[in-house]
């Protein structure tokens, strides 16, 4: 059992209201694609709202409601990398722009929590801003350049003749 | 000065002389071709040329790096008297490019994808894509126009059948669809999109992104008109 999980947040503007035309494929794609995510080989936990279905009525910029969040936990890198590009999610994936305005910013940050933590919005929009202030490291990553997980066993040096 | 990159042409150079022998290439086209690994009498078969030529010649690919072998028993047979495994062959993993004088499309490729990333021009590339798609559809002009599935073989996209899914065993934007897949994905899907229709029989056919769960082949499924 890892001591350590892939924690994952995703933050986007959407182009117009949820419950209007444009964002309407979107919406509904939702209980399909989230129930795939939950179902998929190393899926750990994703945030709820009060419904309980998924996160569209958190908001966690309170000054500005069209901005989403998505916050999950992971087993794996290689968990999260295979449901967001090897499924049926890659099918909205890249329908994005039709939704979620451009960000020019960092609109996703990797980071690893110890197992059965589960992290707060405030905590993973810190983890954004950490990302944009400094970049990557090991506080926050991007699928472009991973961290290992702090428990993971590093290899021995070779020994010197 | 370096001279690495004479020392990596050559490296490309010298496998890629291993496919100039005829009955070769024929042989790596055969067991490239599907998903699957192919043993030495089916690849005999599929070449025209006999089973101990064939194994020569496999051996000499996989010396190459070009194919890889795997072992494996015959189904339904186990235990004492089912026999060794067979040896089968599928393709190595990794790419070779080589370019006479030197080019360096693929660095451009990266540095175009990522401005596009970062602007946002996703439904631009797949309007583009899909324009593009169907310019290829429409060439060459007076000849017999191929269907769906001699269009996408000619392109390099190996396609295959899965039941009454045509699958794509290559995906020939495979390092940059790594790095971009979301945007790369999404192009590819709206140029096979665009592509369809001018095909013989193509009108009915769709296309979709279904990913297998296995980081090897293109995304894109395809269905004739009403399989999907």
């Amino acid at each position: 059992m890892a001591d350590f999980h892939l924690a994952q947040v995703n933050v986007g503007r959407i182009l117009a209201p949820l419950d209007g035309p444009v964002l309407a494929d979107f919406v509904a794609q939702l209980p399909e694609i989230n129930a795939l995510a939950d179902g998929s080989p190393g899926f750990v936990w994703r945030l709820v709202d009060d419904d309980g279905a998924d996160s569209t009525s958190v908001r966690p910029d309170d000054r500005d409601d069209m901005l989403l969040i998505n916050l999950s936990v992971w087993e794996s890198v290689q968990a999260l990398k295979d449901f967001t590009y090897r499924s049926d999610h890659l099918k909205v994936l890249s329908r994005r722009r039709e939704w979620f305005e451009r960000l020019a910013e960092h609109h996703l940050a990797l980071w690893w929590v110890p197992a059965g933590h589960r992290p707060t919005v405030a905590e993973a929009v810190q983890r954004v801003a950490l990302l944009r202030e400094h970049g990557e490291g090991p506080e926050a990553f991007t699928f472009r350049s991973p961290h290992p997980a702090p428990d993971a066993t590093p290899t021995p040096a070779p020994a010197t003749p | 000065m370096s001279n690495d990159n004479t020392d990596s042409d050559d490296a490309v150079l010298d496998t890629v002389a291993v496919l100039g022998d005829p009955v070769r290439r024929k042989l790596y086209r055969v067991v490239a071709a599907g998903p699957g690994a192919v043993g030495r009498d089916a690849a005999a078969a599929a070449a025209g040329v006999s089973r101990s030529l064939a194994a020569f010649h496999l051996d000499r690919l996989v010396e190459a790096g070009l194919l890889t072998v795997t072992y494996q028993r015959l189904s339904g047979r186990s235990g004492p008297g089912a026999g060794r495994p067979a040896k089968l062959y599928q393709r190595a993993p990794g790419e070779r490019e080589l370019s006479l004088p030197p080019r360096s499309y693929d660095s451009v490729a990266r540095l175009l994808a990522d401005v596009v990333e970062r602007a946002g021009l996703d439904r631009e590339l797949q309007s583009a894509a899909r324009e593009a798609g169907a310019a290829l559809a429409a060439e060459p002009a007076g000849s017999c126009r191929a269907d769906p599935e001699a269009e996408l073989r000619e392109r390099g996209y190996e396609p295959y059948w899965d039941q009454a899914v045509l699958r794509l065993h290559n995906c020939p934007f495979r390092s940059l669809a790594e790095e971009f897949p979301a945007l790369i994905c999404g192009m590819n899907l709206a140029l096979i999109e665009g592509l369809l229709p001018g095909r013989a029989d193509g009108e009915g056919w769709t296309a979709t992104l279904d990913p297998l769960p296995v980081p090897d082949g293109c995304c894109v499924a395809l269905a004739p008109k009403g399989e999907i």
